[in-house]
């Protein structure tokens, strides 16, 4: 096959979804760094997103199975600590695609701006932490609904 | 002591810090007293194992015999680890388990903002990144510290008596040695005396606002960051975390 362009392998990237959030592309969710050939390897950098967050292992196999799928022969992930992430790096289609699913986006304030569900701005925090390392518990004093919050990192 | 040497005993420190820690916070897992707080254990858990396995690796490289994070957790003993005392004290009550966790939090948060700035890049990334996640945890122990010693009479009682017996461990986190003049000399990593004063404002803040008062005497014990004298307690938690690789060695999946 030709070499596809780093654009297409871009593309093929944004199409695989996060193993734990499935509703965000690996490209949303900021952690793909670089894209590049080295002669005939391609070489995709990845950063994690927390340190022990156990999905790493599962991205990292889907990038691979995804590549090879579009018949990538020579790849070569690569794992990139600094800049660390940081939830700023979220595309805004993520952001979007985050809150119709009902976890509220990250906001610089720390706190989220309205409740996913209803859109009150009466919430309230139950837990700084979540179901996965990047989510904290909230809930709405309006609909009484509780959702999850994208941390902001 | 060469430089390298200095340097795999920093890294073992650092890493023996966050591993142990992250065992016994593990221990949590089910019993906490709410499902919330539950969870943000093993979050938080979940985070120093992570951090474990970036220092760890990075002590393997710099040791360069062949041993990973893994083979440095589960195939070493006792007097192999460099960990503060401090981390491998039993979790005790709730309270206990936040004060201990607040007490290393705020030093690990001053410690990693100031490796930041180490000569070492390897360092200076691995701080970077755990740095963010330390924020995240002393903001919500320092906020769990201050509702309960501020709290009942029982929970306020119970968070002096966990203050009480913590403090003691506290002072071992200052205290220099050889290695950490090396570490210094290099440009490595700071004193660790010179983080003394942002600690104490930081934790004298907290607990001021906790109402909770700082036991008076300087004593401290000390053993573990050089692996001299760790408590008891340590063998007795390797042996359950160890435990698959001590009946089945090499074991793999």
């Amino acid at each position: 096959m030709s070499r596809p362009s780093v654009e297409q392998v871009w593309q093929w990237l944004d199409a695989v979804p996060d193993p734990e959030i499935p509703v965000l592309s690996l490209v949303d969710l900021g952690i793909i760094r670089d894209v590049a050939w080295a002669e005939d390897t391609l070489q995709v950098t990845v950063t994690p997103t927390y340190s022990g967050c156990p999905a790493t292992t599962v991205i990292n196999l889907e990038i691979e199975a995804a590549l090879r799928a579009r018949g990538v022969e020579k790849l070569e992930l690569r794992r990139q600590l600094s800049p660390a992430w940081t939830t700023d790096w979220l595309s805004q289609k993520g952001r979007q695609r985050l809150e119709e699913y009902g976890i509220a986006p990250p906001q610089p304030s720390g706190a989220p701006a309205r409740c996913p569900r209803c859109g009150s701005e009466q919430l309230e925090k139950i837990s700084q932490f979540g179901s996965t390392p990047c989510k904290a518990q909230w809930r709405c004093q309006s609909c009484l609904e509780p959702f999850e919050h994208f941390k902001c990192i | 002591m060469t430089r390298e040497e200095a340097l795999f005993q920093f890294l073992l420190r650092m890493g023996d810090n966050t591993l142990v820690l992250g065992q016994r916070v593990s221990e949590w897992c089910g019993h906490a007293p709410v499902l919330e707080e539950d969870i943000a254990l093993a979050n938080t858990a979940l985070d120093l194992i992570g951090q474990t396995q970036m220092w760890l690796n990075l002590a393997g490289e710099v040791e360069g015999k062949g041993r990973d994070a893994d083979k440095l957790a589960f195939l070493r003993d006792v007097w192999d680890f460099r960990n503060l005392l401090l981390v491998e004290l039993p979790n005790g009550d709730f309270g206990r388990t936040m004060m201990r966790q607040f007490l290393f939090d705020a030093w690990q948060s001053v410690l990693l903002g100031r490796l930041t700035n180490s000569a070492e890049p390897r360092v200076a990334e691995i701080a970077e990144k755990a740095g963010k996640e330390v924020a995240y945890h002393v903001e919500r122990s320092s906020g769990t510290v201050v509702g309960l010693g501020d709290g009942t009479e029982e929970s306020h009682a119970r968070m002096q008596a966990a203050l009480d017996y913590l403090w003691p461990y506290v002072g071992e986190m200052f205290a220099s040695d050889a290695v950490d003049e090396e570490m210094a000399r290099a440009g490595i990593a700071p004193d660790p005396a010179g983080l003394r004063e942002e600690y104490d404002a930081l934790v004298g803040r907290v607990l001021g606002e906790a109402t909770l008062s700082i036991p008076e005497g300087g004593f401290f014990h000390k053993g573990g960051k050089d692996g001299a004298r760790h408590t008891e307690h340590l063998g007795h938690m390797l042996t359950e975390m160890q435990w698959l690789q001590r009946a089945y060695p090499g074991a793999s999946w």
